[in-house]
């Protein structure tokens, strides 16, 4: 603040200051400039009375050739002190009669042009006046006539020191007054500087610069940046309170979500205690009564326990898979690099387990490591693998090919049957719980699989879609972000 | 005969699971009798011998049956109670439970059950489970001598 302040002002009296010298040693010079050239006229005008004088009374001193009677009447010229020789001459040029004040040596008679009676000539130090004189309008004399310009000089001396006075003097004045009028210039400045330093590293938009009258620019400035202060506080307050409702309501949301997700937890807690019970009841009795009245049954009311026992253990099954899916939705997915080949072989094992004889055509190609949480992608795996095995059941050459694209910013991964198919106008339905597209007689599963597939790629940030027709088999594909690429 | 076997608590609040538990005890021809009690509150007067129950005859149990959830007290409080209780903490307990929630699991293991089954739906599975439990806790397993009953009014030294 206080460099501003510094430079500011500091400036302007400067300023003030160069421009009062200026004028001032303008002003002194042409009064200096006028006032010698005054001077010099005056002096020379002086002389020329002087200079007459002496050749009036010279003329009869000339006409009769007494030089005595001219040299008494030069050493009048002793009462003009600034006269330091004087000289008459004959009409011809020979010296007739002198007066030196101080032995300076003789002057040369001077050459008056034709037509004038006087003229005067200044070199360094001095000046030069010389005269005809003239009796009867005949010339009869030359009168020169040499002065010395101390008193020129001094004068000049003594102007040039009232001009260095005044000069000081009224710098001093200058800088006095600068100083005052200044500070109605650089106090509003340095405040509002100060104010702009404080908002822009306190981020205080709360500060106000003092409001001043005049200067009018000065005024207007402070009074802008005021209102510029108010706008800035009035949108960061609607800001502070934007971002304070939107956290609000996040943390609302957040709330919800949790509570959403305890009765879920709660729901299927439930799900598996109370939901099992019955079933459990019914398959239990339906086998007390086989032991009890098994026996007396006919073969239709055997078939009605078997299916009564079918059906229930189906549902049981139906139950722990939507319980395993609705766990898998809260299930923590903690990423690592994991070997896609080793996992796919490890899925191929595990569903060519229970091929009873039949004969498939792996085509697995070279996978890379991918990022994902092995736990979660291990029943992906198995389940698009057991699907493609499910479905190509009815091929004697059943032929299954997984494989990967590496696309822009995700890796696909695909597995390929030639089995049955599907009509592409349900692929939409296809990753939908307990959605099927074959009924339950024709291949056996609950409709979770995919849904569960989706829901973990999902969670990988990756996506699930298939593609197939109708006896022409299908391509079940995922992707999985590449690194870089999701974060 | 039976009067020497150590005897069997079940504890069971639907009636649907008691009579298959029983029948299954019974098919596979566990020998120990079992007291049935209808939720925790009763179970823990059954060990205590309380109220109603005050006059059973104290002497170890073969094996505690637990059913998860139960009015009024449920299993895991049951289970709490037996196991800081050091006359009753050997007594052999098992939850028979419908749930596969790993939390009821984790609980129960925590409070030191000796054993946590799942009742399978499927009946045979459930027979199997109910036969190999009765016949380890009930036949096989020896448990130290030196378990008393609880025995809170101290009648009998």
């Amino acid at each position: 603040m206080s460099t501003l302040h510094g430079t500011i002002s500091r400036r302007l009296t400067w300023m003030n200051m160069l421009v009062s010298s200026i004028a001032l040693l303008i002003a002194g010079v042409a009064f200096a400039a006028y006032d010698l050239a005054t001077l010099r006229a005056e002096i020379v005008r002086n002389l020329s009375i002087e200079a007459q004088m002496v050749g009036s009374h010279s003329v009869t001193a000339l006409l009769f050739n007494d030089a005595t009677a001219a040299e008494e009447t030069l050493a009048a010229l002793r009462a003009s002190p600034a006269v330091i020789r004087a000289q008459v001459f004959t009409p011809d040029g020979h010296l007739f009669a002198a007066y030196s004040r101080d032995g300076s040596p003789a002057l040369p008679p001077p050459r008056i042009p034709g037509g004038l009676t006087e003229m005067s000539e200044f070199d360094a130090s001095s000046v030069y006046v010389a005269r005809l004189v003239v009796s009867d309008g005949r010339p009869v004399g030359i009168v020169r006539i040499r002065a010395d310009l101390r008193e020129m000089y001094d004068r000049l001396a003594h102007f040039a020191l009232i001009v260095v006075t005044v000069l000081l003097v009224s710098l001093a004045g200058a800088l006095l007054v600068s100083r005052v009028s200044q500070r109605a210039i650089s106090t509003p400045l340095a405040a509002v500087a100060a104010v702009a330093r404080q908002v822009t590293q306190e981020k205080d938009y709360a500060v106000r610069a003092p409001h001043v009258e005049t200067p009018y620019e000065l005024a207007v400035l402070v009074d802008s940046f005021n209102a510029m202060l108010l706008e800035i506080q009035q949108r960061d307050r609607s800001l502070q309170e934007a971002q304070a409702q939107l956290e609000a309501r996040v943390r609302e949301r957040t709330d919800e979500l949790h509570a959403t997700n305890n009765e879920l937890e709660a729901f299927s807690y439930s799900v598996s205690h109370d939901l099992r019970a019955p079933l459990r009841h019914v398959t239990g009795f339906a086998t007390l009564l086989d032991q009890h009245a098994g026996p007396s049954l006919d073969d239709q009311g055997r078939r009605y326990l078997t299916t009564i026992t079918d059906a229930a253990a189906r549902m049981a099954k139906l139950i722990d898979d939507l319980l395993a899916f609705s766990r898998m939705g809260r299930a923590s997915v903690s990423k690592r690099r994991v070997d896609l080949s080793q996992l796919v072989r490890e899925a191929r094992d595990e569903v060519s387990a229970d091929l009873n004889g039949r004969r498939i055509a792996w085509t697995i190609d070279e996978l890379p490591a991918v990022d994902a949480d092995p736990a979660l992608l291990r029943p992906v795996l198995v389940n698009l693998l057991s699907n493609a095995v499910k479905y190509t059941s009815t091929r004697d050459h059943a032929r299954i090919e997984v494989g990967t694209e590496t696309r822009a910013s995700e890796l696909v991964f695909f597995v390929r049957d030639n089995g049955v198919g599907f009509d592409m106008a349900y692929a939409h339905k296809l990753f939908g719980v307990f959605q099927r597209l074959h009924r339950a007689d024709e291949f056996t599963g609950t409709g979770i699989g995919l849904a569960n597939v989706r829901r973990i790629i999902q969670r990988h940030g990756g996506r699930t879609w298939a593609e197939g027709a109708v006896d022409a088999g299908a391509t079940f594909y995922f992707s999985l972000p590449t690194q870089g690429a999701a974060a | 005969m039976t009067a020497d076997l150590p005897r069997i608590l079940l504890a069971d609040d639907s009636n649907n699971d008691l009579e298959l538990t029983l029948a299954a005890l019974r098919s596979h021809r566990v020998a120990n009798e079992v007291d049935v009690v209808r939720d925790g509150a009763e179970a823990l007067d059954y060990l205590y011998r309380r109220d109603r129950f005050a006059g059973r005859a104290p002497g170890p149990l073969a094996l505690v049956l637990l059913d998860l959830k139960m009015p009024k007290v449920d299993g895991l409080e049951v289970l709490r109670q037996i196991k800081s209780d050091p006359a009753l903490r050997l007594t052999p307990v098992v939850m028979l439970t419908s749930s596969r929630e790993e939390v009821d699991l984790l609980r129960s293991y925590e409070l030191g059950v000796n054993a946590y089954v799942v009742k399978p739906v499927a009946f045979g599975e459930f027979m199997e489970a109910v036969k190999q439990l009765g016949a380890f806790w009930a036949v096989l397993n020896e448990r130290p001598r030196i378990v008393t009953p609880a025995s809170p009014a101290g009648t009998r030294g």
